[in-house]
């Protein structure tokens, strides 16, 4: 077996509160193969925001380790691109200007030109284009969450970590993103991971789902889900899925202890 | 635009009419209330003087101004960016804002006598710095965790950060608060200018109007100072403008 690309091992982490440690991850092991796509859901307040902070090298882990490409993390790396539920556009920056933010951090090869036609161009993939110069504040919440994703895309990162970025959008919304997110995942090739509170958007997109346990938070179930390519919304109304779905919401009532655990198990 | 200007213009006008009246019906002397007629004669009287003392005045106020961004932006950086100078530096700054500046002009005039210069922009400074580094500090200490994480995920320094969001993002802000300490630092520099003897500029104007108990020539330096008190606070809009502006939501 090839080595994965994002690799936690034994990650335990707790939070040094007011009212003494607050354990969040337990042991938890995840790890993502090269060009994967992981769905990682878990009852609110579990841990799952940690486990991105975790991954983007934004904070260490108490004990265990994590490892990108072969490589321990022990600080941010340019090779990881992050979008959250809040777009955090700059307000006094034009669209363009917010996509090329993260090129003024992280060295380039690209010219300015190259730099700019990129830009415009994942724009146009999310189809953005004609909002160029326009202000965040002149778009609706939809279109800033695809503004956000293109900013977590422009450096060509190797990891893209999602945090619920779909989660403010309404349903519409939503499943338009999620149609956009296949287009995006064809031409610009990434390792993912997305945290997200919507079981269809996990089996929608991701090729695997992770269902964290309650806090602290372990792996408590692993789905793969069967992924040749890009899918439409009909997708969603299939058998298949459906049974999925019902795995998937059982599992996730087991970790907020509302239904009896059983034998642990993972689906190949 | 036309509008933007007409409409001001046409209020003061109103207002002088409606003075002007209020005291020829009530039939005022000049000791108790002076008329707006008077007041321009008061004004030609001492044309050089008031040029001369109005210039003194706006620099002081001005170079008094510039330390309180300056010292105050230091301030706001430290006590956003540290939990701790944040708990250690908040009381004894709202400490030192309580006491009444009345009561330290006097004390400043003692301290450095002579140096009335100094003295004036001492005093404008120290009135005028606290809303700047409250406001600051508020506006880095409540920035979201995503926006610095953008960044930082990336490798940012913190100085980066600073500077490409923090910064900007605390515009709007520090331009709200410009503007209440523009009219402070006013404030200060004509409380020094009025307390300190042979001093200069538009309050010593005036101490000078009550000394020769020449009433129109005081409440044409009150016209004066609220002339020169309105141009400071529009060039501090005009800069907002410029700056800021980005935050400004179109009327829809
Ligand atoms: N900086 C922090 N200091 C102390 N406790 C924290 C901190 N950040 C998070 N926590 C706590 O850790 C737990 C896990 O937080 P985390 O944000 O990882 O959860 P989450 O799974 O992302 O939740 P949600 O589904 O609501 O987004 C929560 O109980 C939270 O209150
Ligand atoms: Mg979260």
């Amino acid at each position: 077996m090839t080595q994965p690309l994002i690799d936690i091992k034994g990650v335990t982490h707790a939070y040094q509160t007011q009212s003494g440690p607050l354990p969040v991850l337990d042991n938890l092991n995840v790890s993502v193969p090269e060009g994967g796509f992981a769905a990682v859901v878990g009852p609110s307040g579990c841990g799952k925001s940690t486990l991105t902070r975790l991954i983007a090298g934004l904070m260490k882990p108490d004990t265990g380790e994590v490892w990108l490409h072969g490589e321990r993390v022990k600080g941010p790396r340019s090779t990881v691109g992050m979008a959250f539920q809040n777009p955090v556009l700059l307000e006094w920056r034009s669209i363009l200007k917010n996509v090329l933010l993260p090129l003024e951090i992280v060295p380039t090869k690209l010219s300015k030109k190259e730099a700019e036609d990129r830009a415009r161009h994942l724009l146009e993939l999310v189809g953005l284009d004609g909002f160029e110069d326009k202000r965040p504040s002149e778009l609706s919440g939809g279109m800033r969450q695809r503004a956000s994703l293109c900013r977590a895309l422009i450096h060509q990162p190797e990891v893209l970590i999602l945090d619920e970025p779909f989660g403010a959008l309404d349903a519409f919304t939503r499943e338009d993103l999620w149609q956009i997110m296949h287009r995006v995942k064809e031409e610009e090739p990434f390792t993912g991971v997305l945290i997200t509170h919507d079981l269809r958007e996990s089996v929608f997109l991701a090729d695997e789902v992770i269902v964290l346990s309650g806090r602290p938070a372990t792996t408590q179930y692993r789905l793969k889900v069967p992924m040749d390519g890009p899918r439409d919304l009909e997708h969603l109304y299939t058998p298949e899925t459906a049974e999925m779905l019902a795995i998937l919401r059982h599992q996730i009532e087991i970790a907020q202890g509302r239904a009896p655990a059983e034998s642990s198990e993972v689906a190949e | 635009m036309f509008q933007k200007i007409a409409v001001p213009v046409a209020a003061i006008v109103i207002f002088l009419i409606f003075w002007e009246a209020l005291v020829w019906i009530n039939g005022w002397p000049n000791y108790k209330m002076a008329s707006p007629s008077d007041l321009w004669p008061a004004f030609w009287k001492f044309r050089d003087l008031f040029f001369t003392m109005g210039w003194d005045t706006l620099w002081r106020t001005v170079v008094g101004l510039g330390l309180a961004v300056v010292v105050g932006v230091g301030i706001g950086m430290i006590m956003g960016f540290s939990r701790l100078m944040r708990d250690a530096l908040y009381p004894l700054l709202v400490g030192f804002n309580a006491i009444p500046k009345a009561t330290v002009v006097p004390i400043v005039a003692l301290m450095f006598v002579g140096a009335h210069d100094f003295n004036t922009v001492l005093i404008a400074f120290m009135i005028s710095f606290f809303p700047i580094a409250v406001s600051v500090s508020i506006g880095l200490s409540t920035l979201e965790p995503e926006y610095r994480d953008i960044l930082r995920s990336l490798g940012a320094s913190r100085m980066t950060i600073f500077w490409k969001i923090a910064l900007p993002k605390t515009l709007p802000e520090f331009f709200g608060a410009l503007k209440v300490a523009v009219t402070l630092a006013f404030i200060g520099t004509n409380l020094m200018e009025i307390v300190s003897p042979h001093g200069r500029g538009l309050g010593a104007l005036f101490d000078s109007g009550k000394t020769n108990a020449d009433y129109p020539l005081m409440f044409a330096v009150l016209i004066a100072l609220a002339f020169l008190g309105i141009v400071l606070y529009y060039v501090v809009v005009a800069l907002e403008k410029i700056f800021a502006g980005w935050a400004e939501r179109s009327p829809t």
